[in-house]
């Protein structure tokens, strides 16, 4: 018997594919997240909105909650490790959960080096801005990908502008002569192995979600129409009027998100949405797509 | 024959895929409409509460369950499984909707977390000799079956990991995610 292999690292995030990944910061909150019908919970102390607004230095959370949170539901559970933290990580694992976001949303320990993955039998997700980031990433390890967005503003643009960086670069490289592609890896500061496996299947060899920014259904449904695998939602529920009603909503607009009858249907009298920043009022040093490199 | 691939949430593409390679069209199945169109359905791997959640909501379980065996072949993979299980084990709190056709028990995450997810070769009698290569993810269990079930497949320790009632099937497993579509064909001749 071989465990945590990378087809089982790859697998459990293929499983979660067409869902919605919900951030919980109490127990209570995760089983809403459940019952709405999240395919995932991240454990969190705050949510991005709430990291971006009171500031300092944004940690792993206190492993109680965690095992609070983890012992609340029957779904897989999540949790955020700082870039670069791989101690943070040792302790996620030592918890027995089920996935470690290596994340921006956090304070980066490290601003050269992320975490090497392949010395964990925990997978990791990771965001990414480009398809650059994305094969690095990859190459430390990471299991699933998803793209960054800009955390806590409630503003999909990010999320829309890194998914579809992503998808051109792919498509550029899968038109490519296979003499280009060597300076095109050199471009991408990516390994050429894995440069080489995009361009010939046109697509990421792991789940990409999209990340960021996504605050109503109809977000949910354009990422999934764009082409992602499915969405994390941070701040975007548990900020919101009635955050039961809107995690159904999302969760039923990432299912249906080719079906604009049943998203209008979803959609109607939510209640108020999360409040929205636009990402040029964000000073730049507080940016969290730029951690990460 | 018209394959549907029940598409709500889970890896209902590489389904698709495995059957696309074969040479089976498949149609995905996301709605009432969609399921009259077919005559076998695949259940995908995925979250058995979101899927639940969704074929309830979107009223599926009885036109399903009114059909299942009889004019309607289902196969179910991992959480397909607790899907079409009669009794499911270690519930979300609360319960979970499920579709209760096939007369067996199954157990979810009875292996733990994702850190104790696993790949072993998986003894499969009808499929001949070679054994299948079983990837498990947070997998269930099937931990007993009634007269009507039959064991297809089993694990060195015993095991039950793949069971059949007629025209249903359920395995713990993913043969959607390795390169042997002999599962696959099975179901196909059910």
């Amino acid at each position: 018997m071989e465990m945590s292999t990378w087809t089982t690292k790859v697998g459990l995030a293929q499983m979660l594919k067409g869902g919605v990944i919900m951030d919980v910061v109490t127990p209570e909150q995760a089983r809403i997240a459940e019952e709405a019908g999240a395919v995932a919970v991240m454990a969190l102390e705050r949510v991005p909105a709430d990291i971006r607004a009171q500031g300092g230095v944004a940690r792993m959370s206190d492993p109680e909650l965690i095992a609070a949170i983890k012992a609340a539901v029957t779904i897989p559970v999540m949790a955020k490790a700082r870039i670069g933290h791989f101690v943070e990580a040792q302790v996620i694992e030592a918890l027995g959960i089920d996935y470690i976001d290596e994340s921006e949303v956090l304070t980066p320990v490290d601003e050269e080096h992320h975490i090497n993955k392949h010395k964990f039998k925990i997978p990791f997700v990771c965001g990414c801005r480009n398809l650059g980031e994305a094969l690095r990433r990859m190459a430390e390890g990471a299991a699933m990908l998803r793209t960054k967005g800009e955390a806590g503003t409630g503003n999909v643009v990010e999320a829309v502008r890194h998914f579809r960086a992503v998808q051109g670069e792919i498509r550029r490289l899968h038109s490519m002569d296979e003499d280009e592609l060597f300076t095109a890896a050199k471009n991408l500061q990516a390994p050429y192995e894995l440069v080489k496996q995009v361009a010939a299947a046109g697509r990421l060899p792991v789940v990409n979600f999209a990340a960021g920014g996504i605050a109503t259904p109809a977000d949910a449904a354009l990422m999934m129409q764009l082409g992602v695998d499915g969405v994390f939602v941070g701040s975007g529920i548990f900020k919101s009027g009635d955050p039961a009603r809107r995690a159904r909503a999302i969760v039923e607009a990432t299912t249906h998100y080719n079906d604009p009858e049943i998203i209008a249907e979803v959609s109607r009298g939510l209640g108020e949405a999360m409040v929205g920043i636009n990402i040029d009022q964000i000073p730049a040093d507080q940016l969290m797509a730029k951690r990460g490199w | 024959m018209k394959v549907g691939v029940l598409a709500l949430q889970g890896d209902f593409r590489e389904h698709i895929e495995v059957l696309r390679r074969i040479g089976v069209q498949s149609l995905e199945v996301r709605l009432p409409k969609h399921l009259e169109a077919v005559d076998r359905l695949i259940i995908p791997g995925g979250e058995s509460t979101t899927i639940g959640r969704l074929l309830t909501l979107y009223k599926m379980i009885d036109p399903i369950r009114a059909r299942a065996g009889r004019d309607l072949a289902i196969w179910g993979t991992c959480a397909g499984a607790i899907l079409l299980a009669r009794t499911v084990l270690d519930v979300k709190q609360g319960g979970q909707p499920g579709l209760e056709v096939m007369d067996m028990a199954v157990r979810r995450n009875a292996y733990g977390s994702q850190l104790d997810s696993f790949e072993q070769p998986i003894d499969f009698p009808a499929l001949g000799d070679a054994p299948l290569h079983g990837v498990f993810i947070r997998a269930p269990q099937i931990e007993s079956v009634g007269p009507s079930v039959r064991a297809l497949g089993s694990l060195p320790s015993g095991a039950i990991v793949a069971a059949q009632q007629g025209r249903m099937m359920a395995t713990t497993f993913h043969p959607e995610l390795t390169g042997d579509d002999r599962v696959h064909r099975y179901f196909l001749e059910l």
